[in-house]
C-alpha cells in the first residue's frame, strides 16, 4: 500500500519535470488526516433517541428509535478543479458514537473549497456477492429476500401511527434505474479548507433528521407508516439528497 | 481480462481426489473422484466462476457441514437438508410449500438446486441476485430457519469443530459472514447435473426409445421457448397460464420489481431431474406430470393471447402426453442424485 503511494509520488514529480502541462492530478501527501464528523439533529437541536419528542411539518408528535445510514464516495474539491476522491463505504449509527466519526489519511494537501458526500451503495457492490468490513449483513442493512443494501433506516414511534405499538419504520434502498436512491450531497466551503502536511482538520457536518420527514416530501405518519421495500423509498431519498450541511472546519497542528 | 484467466485456473485449481469412507463401522474407500469445476460442453459460461473465492476442498467440506447442519435455524430443528434433500435434487417430495422451524409453512415449493451457476438470479421471484447472498434469505426467513446472522456467528464461533474447519478453510482464526456464505456457495455452486439420459443422448453415447425421441421432438416444438436446452429454463419470468393461487397470495416477479407486467409471473423453472421433484409449480399445486400436462394441454386462449410461449405449445394428444412424461424422464441425472460427495451418508471429503 505505502509502496504504492511512493510509486504514486514518484510518477507525480517525473511528470511535474517533465510534462509539466499534464501533471494535473493530487500527488498523496502524508501526515495529512482529514476527520469527518456526523452530528445528528433534529430542529437544530442534537437528536435524542426514544425519549425526546418532535413533530413532523404536519404536527404529527413522533420519537426516534433508530438512525443509520451508508455514506461512501466522499470527494474533496480543489480550487483548481482538481478532486480527490475516496471511494470507500461507512456505516453511520446514531447509536455508536464511533461510527460517527471517520478519518481519511494521507489526502493531498491542497486548498479545498467544498465537498460532496453519498448516501447510497453503488449498483456494482449490490450485486458483487458478499463483503466484509462496513458492508458485511450482519449489520442489518441488507434486505436478504430481495437482495440489495438498506442505505438508511429511519425507525421510531408515533401516535399517528396505525401499526402495531404504533411503530413507523423506513428502510429506504434501491440502486436500479427505475429506484435509484442514491443520492448525493454537494456542499461549498465558506472559506477554503486548507490542508498542509501535518495537519488534520475536521469537517463537521450536520445531518438533519428532521428534513428526511419533511422535505420536500412530508410524510404523513398516518398515511405512510413503513416503507420497507423499493416502493415509495424515492420519496425519502429526495427528502435526504442535501440532508447534510457544514456546521464548522477545525485545524488542528498547524 | 480476469475472466479468462480465472477460467483456467479453475480447471488446475481444483483436481482434489477425494477417499471417503462410509458412516458404518467399516470402512470402505470409495472410488476417488474429483471436485472440481467442469462447465459441461453444452452448457454456456456460467454467472458465477467462483471469483474472490476460489474451490478448495477445505471450503466445500465447510460449506456442505454448514447446508446440513440445524445449527443454522432457531432452535436447531431445521437444516438446508430439511427442506433440500440430495436424493429429490434438492427439492422437497411430497411438501406442496416448505416447512420450517415450528412447521411453519412458507409461501413457495422447494425447488431443486442444481446448476445454480447458470442462474443469474435465484428464487422463484428472481429476488436474490447472487449466489453468495443466497443462504442469508432462508437463514432469516421466519418460516423457514427464522434466524439471524449475528447470532449465527456466535453459535460458529464457539464450536470447536467450526473453529478448526474456517481456519483450514480461510487460514484466518475469525469466523465472519462472508466466510460463512462464501463456503455454503462453493457447495452450492458444483451441485451441477449434467448426465441424465438426455445428456448422453445428446453426446452420442446413448439412444432414445421411440417414444422419448418423439418426446423430444414434441418437447422442443412446444415447450423449449420457455424450458430452453440445456439448462431447461430460458431465465426468464413467464407466464404459464396457472390460476392465481388464492392461498398464497403470491405475485411472483412484481414482488420485487413492482412492476404491473410483472404480476404473477415466476422464473421459469429448469426441468432437469423433474421427475424427482413433485409436487410441482411454485406452489406445488400438481402431484402427477399427467396433471402438468392437461394444464398446458387446455390453456384457455385468455392466457395464450399475447404470450408467444404458451402459443406455441398448441394442441397436445394424450400420446403427446404419454411421449413428451417420458422424455422428462430421461433428464433425470441418477449419477447426480446419488453424487456422495453431496450426501452427509459419509465423512466428508478428504484428500488422498
Ligand atoms: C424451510 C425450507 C427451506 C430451508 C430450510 C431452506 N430452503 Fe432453500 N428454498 C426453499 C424454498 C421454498 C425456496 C424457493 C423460495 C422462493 O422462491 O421464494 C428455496 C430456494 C432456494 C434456492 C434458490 C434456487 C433457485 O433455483 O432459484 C437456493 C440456492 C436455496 N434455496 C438454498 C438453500 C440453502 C443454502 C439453505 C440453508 C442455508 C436453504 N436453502 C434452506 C426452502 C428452504
Ligand atoms: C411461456 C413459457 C412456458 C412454456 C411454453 C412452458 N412452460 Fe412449463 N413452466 C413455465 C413457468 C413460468 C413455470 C413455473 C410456473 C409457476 O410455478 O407458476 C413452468 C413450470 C413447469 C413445470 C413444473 C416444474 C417444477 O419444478 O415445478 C413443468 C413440469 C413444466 N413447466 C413443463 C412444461 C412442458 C412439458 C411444457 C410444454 C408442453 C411447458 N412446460 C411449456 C413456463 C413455460
Amino acid at each position: 500500500m505505502l509502496l504504492v503511494k511512493k510509486y504514486l509520488a514518484l510518477t507525480y514529480l517525473v511528470t511535474l519535470f517533465f510534462l509539466p502541462e499534464v501533471a494535473k492530478f493530487i500527488p498523496f501527501s502524508k501526515n495529512t488526516t482529514v476527520q469527518i464528523q456526523f452530528e445528528h439533529t433534529v430542529y437544530n437541536d442534537v437528536l435524542k433517541l426514544d425519549t425526546a419528542k418532535y413533530f413532523n411539518a404536519v404536527g404529527q408528535p413522533f420519537s426516534i428509535t433508530k438512525f443509520k445510514y451508508y455514506i461512501g464516495n466522499i470527494i474533496l474539491q480543489n480550487s483548481n478543479g482538481t478532486s480527490y476522491r475516496h471511494r470507500k463505504y461507512y456505516l453511520i449509527n446514531e447509536e455508536d458514537e464511533m461510527s460517527k466519526s471517520i478519518t481519511l489519511h494521507d489526502i493531498p494537501a491542497s486548498d479545498y473549497t467544498g465537498m460532496s458526500i453519498t448516501i447510497g451503495i453503488d449498483s456494482i457492490d449490490n450485486c458483487n456477492g458478499v463483503q466484509s468490513g462496513a458492508l458485511d449483513p450482519v449489520h442489518g442493512m441488507f434486505w436478504s429476500w430481495n437482495s440489495g443494501y438498506i442505505f438508511l433506516k429511519l425507525e421510531g414511534t408515533s401516535a399517528e401511527c396505525s401499526t402495531p405499538m404504533q411503530f413507523f419504520e423506513y428502510h429506504i434502498g434501491g440502486f436500479t434505474a427505475d429506484n435509484n436512491c442514491i443520492r448525493t450531497t454537494s456542499l461549498q466551503f465558506v472559506k477554503p479548507a486548507k490542508l498542509k502536511t501535518k495537519t488534520r482538520l475536521s469537517i463537521i457536518l450536520e445531518t438533519a433528521v428532521d428534513k428526511i420527514l419533511n422535505k420536500p416530501n412530508s410524510i404523513d405518519f398516518s398515511v405512510l407508516p413503513t416503507i420497507t421495500d423499493r416502493k415509495n423509498a424515492k420519496l425519502m431519498a429526495d427528502n435526504y439528497k442535501d440532508v447534510f450541511t457544514v456546521k464548522e472546519l477545525r485545524y488542528e497542528g498547524r | 481480462m480476469k475472466a479468462g484467466k480465472v477460467m483456467i485456473t479453475i480447471s488446475v485449481m481444483a483436481v482434489l481426489n477425494v477417499c471417503a469412507a462410509s458412516f458404518v463401522n467399516e470402512h470402505i474407500l470409495l472410488p476417488s473422484k474429483k471436485l472440481k469445476l467442469e462447465i459441461p460442453s453444452e452448457f454456456p459460461k456460467p454467472y458465477y466462476l467462483f471469483y474472490n473465492n476460489s474451490i478448495s476442498l477445505e471450503k466445500f467440506n465447510l460449506g456442505k457441514k454448514l447446508f446440513y447442519d440445524p445449527i443454522l435455524s432457531s432452535d436447531s430443528s431445521t437444516s438446508c437438508a430439511s427442506c433440500h434433500h440430495p436424493a429429490e435434487a434438492f427439492a422437497d417430495r411430497g411438501h406442496p410449500l416448505s416447512e420450517g422451524v415450528g412447521h411453519r409453512l412458507g409461501i413457495r415449493n422447494t425447488p431443486s438446486l442444481q446448476n445454480l451457476i447458470w442462474k443469474d438470479n435465484l428464487m422463484w421471484d428472481g429476488g436474490i441476485n447472487h449466489i453468495e447472498f443466497q443462504p442469508l434469505s432462508p437463514l432469516t426467513n421466519k418460516d423457514e430457519m427464522n434466524e439471524n446472522l449475528e447470532n449465527l456467528l456466535i453459535k460458529l464461533r464457539r464450536n470447536p469443530e467450526y473453529k478448526a474447519m474456517f481456519k483450514s478453510a480461510f487460514e484466518d482464526t475469525v469466523i465472519n459472514s462472508e466466510m460463512t456464505l462464501k463456503s455454503i456457495s462453493i457447495f452450492l455452486g458444483l451441485l451441477i447435473s449434467a448426465n441424465s439420459d438426455y445428456d448422453k443422448y445428446v453426446r452420442k453415447e446413448k439412444s432414445f426409445s421411440q417414444e422419448q425421441q418423439r418426446g423430444l421432438n414434441l418437447f422442443i416444438n412446444k415447450c423449449s421457448h420457455c424450458h430452453t436446452p440445456p439448462l431447461f429454463t430460458n431465465n426468464t419470468f413467464e407466464l404459464n397460464g396457472l390460476p392465481y393461487a388464492c392461498n398464497t397470495l403470491d405475485s411472483g416477479r412484481a414482488r420485487i420489481t413492482g412492476a404491473p407486467q410483472d404480476y404473477y409471473k415466476f422464473k421459469v423453472p429448469s426441468l432437469r431431474n423433474v421427475s424427482v421433484t413433485s409436487p410441482w409449480m411454485h406452489d406445488g399445486r400438481f402431484n402427477t406430470l399427467e396433471s402438468v400436462l392437461d394444464h398446458y394441454a387446455d390453456l384457455p386462449s385468455s392466457t395464450t393471447s399475447g404470450n408467444p410461449g404458451l402459443q406455441s405449445i398448441g394442441p397436445i394428444s394424450n400420446d403427446d402426453k404419454k411421449d413428451i412424461i417420458e422424455f422428462l424422464k430421461t433428464l433425470t441425472d441418477t449419477v447426480f442424485l446419488q453424487d456422495q460427495r453431496f450426501t452427509m451418508d459419509h465423512e466428508l471429503l478428504k484428500k488422498n
